[in-house]
């Protein structure tokens, strides 16, 4: 077979569409994470890097609790940020599915995504400005006289960081959310109530698990990257908010050990990999009854 | 038999679409009770606002005496097979089945039971366990039912419940429906447009057009005495000829066919001012060699031929009528097809004749 044929036919067409990015990905994703990999299982000797083969950072990562601490709290903020995105997003996905006529959907999916207008960090700073000690919430309760003196637990702490991402990442859950819902045969709503249930139990009965993949979608899209996010506890969490990505910058770049940083980080997606599989299952479970 | 269903002056709006005009329906306990006509003409509304799925405009929905304002679906004693089936893809066949059974007092096994019954009894049989979305749309149709019938509503609504089943299969499942209404007894209603469907499932019929009943009738009565052109049309097939009233009303002069007494006519009500006749073509015969007409006969041209295999439609014109008029004739073993352009004589019957206003 010449080489024209092989640009004809279908795999040869397939390849030549696939190389760019095929190249790009493997230039930029897998040869990095290689290179962190690698890392992990090497050692800092002052300036320069001992290449032999060994587990000591592994073993310092479960050594020293510090690092299980952060992993720990990573996880946690993680968490809660999902489960609080997650709620908040599914009423507006559920409102904007069910209850605004269809010639305004694009003009409300349009207005959801406001928020990427301002950059990530602009967004990261207006928090500050509501939450801060002088900010709009303190003051505002202060000129009220609600309460006497700024409340300093909504800003430096992890309560922060919660708040800041939970906002950031509403719209990636409403979405996906949103999606699952409008795929909902609304007969099947109409039968559920024809046979007997209500509005609330034909929730729980059709609606809800019927829109499960949207659901196991978003709960993906909000906890692998705020696990990993490194902006907003820098910003936002003070002394006692920081999170493991925290941790790894502070070893590639101010301690010098990116060995270390290289371990941590993979034991960080190691986690963020085995808890995205159980979701992924969860995920196969509910569309296996799909037709 | 009494009232199950009283309909009182239904009306429907949405926004400026007028969906239902006034609708007066009565509908018996234990009857097989179809609503037939084009689509957009408000029958599926009207099925909807029976079930409650849908809130009347104006007018009162009454049900086994109880009056359904404000009662919404799933307080109401009726229950519904969707014209997409609506199986739950979500849960198995038995989990369908018996979705509706969740505030039954029963035990777990007893509702087991019933819902092995309810499958027996619509042919799925040992079907419980599998999952809905792996069925076929047959198999999908009857477990929708059987989810509906388990429930012993008084009225069972069926939306168009045949129309995406290939022939063979709709043909099966109309006999099967007829069946499964007369061993439960519960009174069924049915949407359909397919005329044939209608004719052959229903005790009585109603023909809607643009949110109004055309006729109610059973489906001999709506076949052989057409109340208006309209519904003639939309059920089988019919040939009008204009006619003319004698003064005191006794005679009809129809064109190309002549007078006739006006009692022979079949009718559905006094009809004042224009009239027109119609005739069913299989009501006409063409008379082949040696063959002559019993009552009426009258001479014309072939114009167009249509073989179906066990009949011919023949278009076949005749002096005074301006459009030719179609005859069906069976294809009986040494009758030959007639070619256009023959001459054919046509044997017709006054009794055949049906007098329409317009």
């Amino acid at each position: 077979m010449g080489l024209g044929s092989f640009a004809k036919s279908e795999g040869g067409r397939a390849a030549t569409l696939l190389a760019p990015p095929f190249l790009y990905a493997l230039a930029l994703l897998a040869l990095p994470i290689l290179a962190v990999v690698l890392f992990s299982f090497w050692t800092q000797d002052f300036m320069t890097i001992d290449t032999r083969f060994t587990l000591a950072n592994y073993r310092e990562f479960f050594d020293k609790p510090i690092y299980g601490v952060l992993l720990g709290r990573s996880l946690m903020v993680s968490g809660i940020v999902t489960l609080v995105t997650v709620l908040l997003a599914y009423p507006v996905a559920y409102f904007l599915s069910f209850h605004v006529p269809s010639h305004r959907k694009s003009l409300w999916l349009f207005l959801i995504t406001i928020p990427f207008w301002t950059s990530y960090l602009i967004r990261v700073f207006l928090w500050k400005v509501i939450l801060g000690y002088n900010g709009v919430i303190n003051s505002g309760l202060v000129g009220a006289g609600i309460i006497d003196e700024p409340l300093s637990f909504i800003l430096y702490n992890v309560n922060a960081v919660i708040i800041t991402l939970a906002h950031a990442f509403a719209p990636f859950a409403i979405l996906p959310i949103f999606v699952a819902l409008e795929k909902i045969d609304r007969s099947l709503i109409e039968a559920s109530r024809d046979l007997g249930e209500t509005r609330l139990t034909t929730f729980f009965r059709v609606t809800l698990p019927l829109s499960m993949p949207g659901l196991v979608a978003a709960v993906l899209i909000v906890f692998i990257p705020t696990i990993g996010d490194y902006v907003t506890p820098e910003l936002m969490g003070g002394a006692g908010g920081k999170l493991i990505a925290n941790m790894i910058q502070t070893q590639f770049l101010q301690l010098n050990n990116a060995p270390m940083g290289a371990a941590i980080a993979m034991v960080a997606m190691v986690c963020v990999t085995a808890i995205a599989l159980v979701f992924v299952a969860l995920n196969r479970r509910w569309l296996r009854g799909r037709g | 038999m009494t009232a199950l269903i009283e309909l009182k002056g239904v009306e429907k709006h949405y926004g400026d679409y007028h969906a239902l005009r006034g609708i007066d329906l009565e509908i018996r306990a234990g009857e097989f009770f179809s609503l037939l006509g084009p689509s957009g003409c408000g029958k599926t509304t009207l099925l909807r606002t029976i079930a409650g799925l849908e809130e009347v405009s104006s007018g009162s929905i009454r049900i086994d005496g109880r009056d359904m304002k404000g009662v919404a679906a799933n307080h109401r004693p009726t229950n519904m097979v969707f014209q997409s089936y609506a199986v739950f893809p979500h849960l198995t066949v038995a989990e369908n089945v018996g979705f509706g059974l969740r505030r039954d007092p029963r035990g777990k096994s007893e509702k087991a039971r019933a819902v092995e019954e309810a499958l027996d009894m619509v042919g799925l049989a040992g079907y419980g366990k599998r999952r809905a979305h792996a069925l076929s749309g047959g198999q999908r149709q009857r477990v929708a039912l059987a989810r509906a019938l388990i429930l012993k509503p008084k009225v069972l609504l069926l939306d168009e419940p045949l129309s995406a089943l290939d022939r063979l299969m709709r043909e099966q499942m109309q006999l099967e429906l007829i069946r499964l209404q007369r061993q439960v007894g519960i009174t069924f209603i049915l949407v359909t447009h397919d005329q044939e469907e209608a004719l052959v499932m229903s005790d009585r019929i109603a023909v809607m057009f643009e949110g109004e009943i055309g006729q109610l009738a059973d489906p001999e009565t709506l076949y052989r005495r057409p109340a208006t052109k309209r519904v003639a049309q939309f059920i089988g097939k019919m040939n009008f000829l204009p006619g003319a009233l004698s003064a005191d009303r006794r005679e009809i002069d129809i064109a190309g066919l002549g007078r006739v007494a006006t009692a022979d006519l079949a009718t559905s009500g006094e009809i004042d001012g224009a009239v027109s006749v119609g005739i069913r073509p299989e009501t006409l015969a063409i008379l082949f060699e040696g063959e002559t007409a019993p009552r009426r006969e009258v001479q014309g041209v072939v114009s167009e031929v249509v073989y179906y295999g066990d009949m011919t439609y023949y278009d076949v014109r005749v002096d005074g009528i301006d459009r030719p008029l179609t005859v069906s004739m069976k294809n009986l073993i040494g009758r030959p097809v007639l070619d256009v352009g023959a001459a054919a004589r046509l044997a017709w019957d006054e009794r055949a004749l049906v007098l329409l206003p317009g």
